[in-house]
């Protein structure tokens, strides 16, 4: 059963992150982003980490995909969408960098166990107010200055 | 499934990735790309944590969720770049941008 639903969201996985990195038309490429995100945040509930599957969707699905779909919008010129030649070099670093990833993968022993218990989401709130409260608030205060950045990078001149 | 099978799958995702950002002109397509190697990534964290020989704390789960914020603020930034710099040259394509070309 486990196998099964693993094979599934696999495919489907990297079928949409291909798609994503080869289709032509850019809207095409995004919607495929959402499938391979979803995939990965299946991933996630396969392992058993429910809450980072769900802030997955929450920030990927929710939030970056629509961010993604707003800017293609607001950039859109029809002749840049299509015929744009593929650098083949970049193809050829991609392809070399997961052969070499998966040589070391075949030749690295790894364990065969699933080891921890399933993690309730009280836990995750009481380790991240315990221990890890400050890179918490550092990471409050990282997204609040990339919110007020991206505003001040997006705003309009106005001509005086 | 074993924790090989996982990190098969994070790696093609990361490799996947890397092509697009690598191999692309469109400055929308290098970011998707560096969106999918930082998921490669984060699906390694999680199946290193699930399959770990004894109960630790869960530091895969938290780096997961760090990650994942910062990837948050990384996309919003990479997109408002994209748009300011598609005001400033008309084009979203990168080897268009090439005012600081010697």
């Amino acid at each position: 059963m486990n196998s099964i639903a693993f094979v599934i969201i696999g495919i489907l996985t990297l079928t949409g992150a291909l798609a994503a990195a080869i289709l032509p038309r850019l809207i095409h490429a995004a919607l495929c982003l959402v499938m391979a995100f979803l995939g990965i945040a299946a991933f996630y509930f396969l392992l058993g980490a429910e809450f980072v599957g769900l802030a997955q969707i929450l920030v990927y699905v929710g939030a970056v995909a629509v961010l993604i779909v707003f800017t293609i919008l607001l950039t859109r010129r029809e002749q840049e969408d299509v015929h744009i030649p593929v650098n083949w070099g970049g193809v050829l670093v991609g392809v070399a960098v997961f052969a070499a990833l998966f040589w070391a993968l075949l030749k690295t022993p790894l364990p065969g166990v699933q080891g921890v218990e399933i993690i309730t989401v009280k836990q995750i709130g009481q380790v991240l107010m315990a221990d890890y409260v400050w890179p918490l608030e550092a990471t409050g205060v990282l997204l609040t200055a990339a919110l007020i950045g991206s505003l001040i990078l997006v705003l309009e001149k106005k001509a005086r | 499934m074993t924790l090989t099978a996982y990190l098969a799958v994070s790696i093609a995702l990361f490799a996947i990735g890397l092509i697009a950002a690598l191999s692309r002109k469109h400055a929308i397509f290098i970011l998707i790309g560096i969106e999918l190697m930082l998921s490669a990534a984060n699906l390694n964290f999680i199946a290193f944590w699930r399959f770990a020989p004894e109960p630790h704390p869960p530091t895969g789960v938290i780096v997961a969720i760090f990650a994942i914020a910062i990837a948050a603020a990384e996309a919003a930034i990479g997109l408002a770049l994209i748009i300011s710099a598609y005001r400033h040259y008309k084009t979203t394509l990168v080897e268009k941008m090439d005012s600081l070309k010697g």
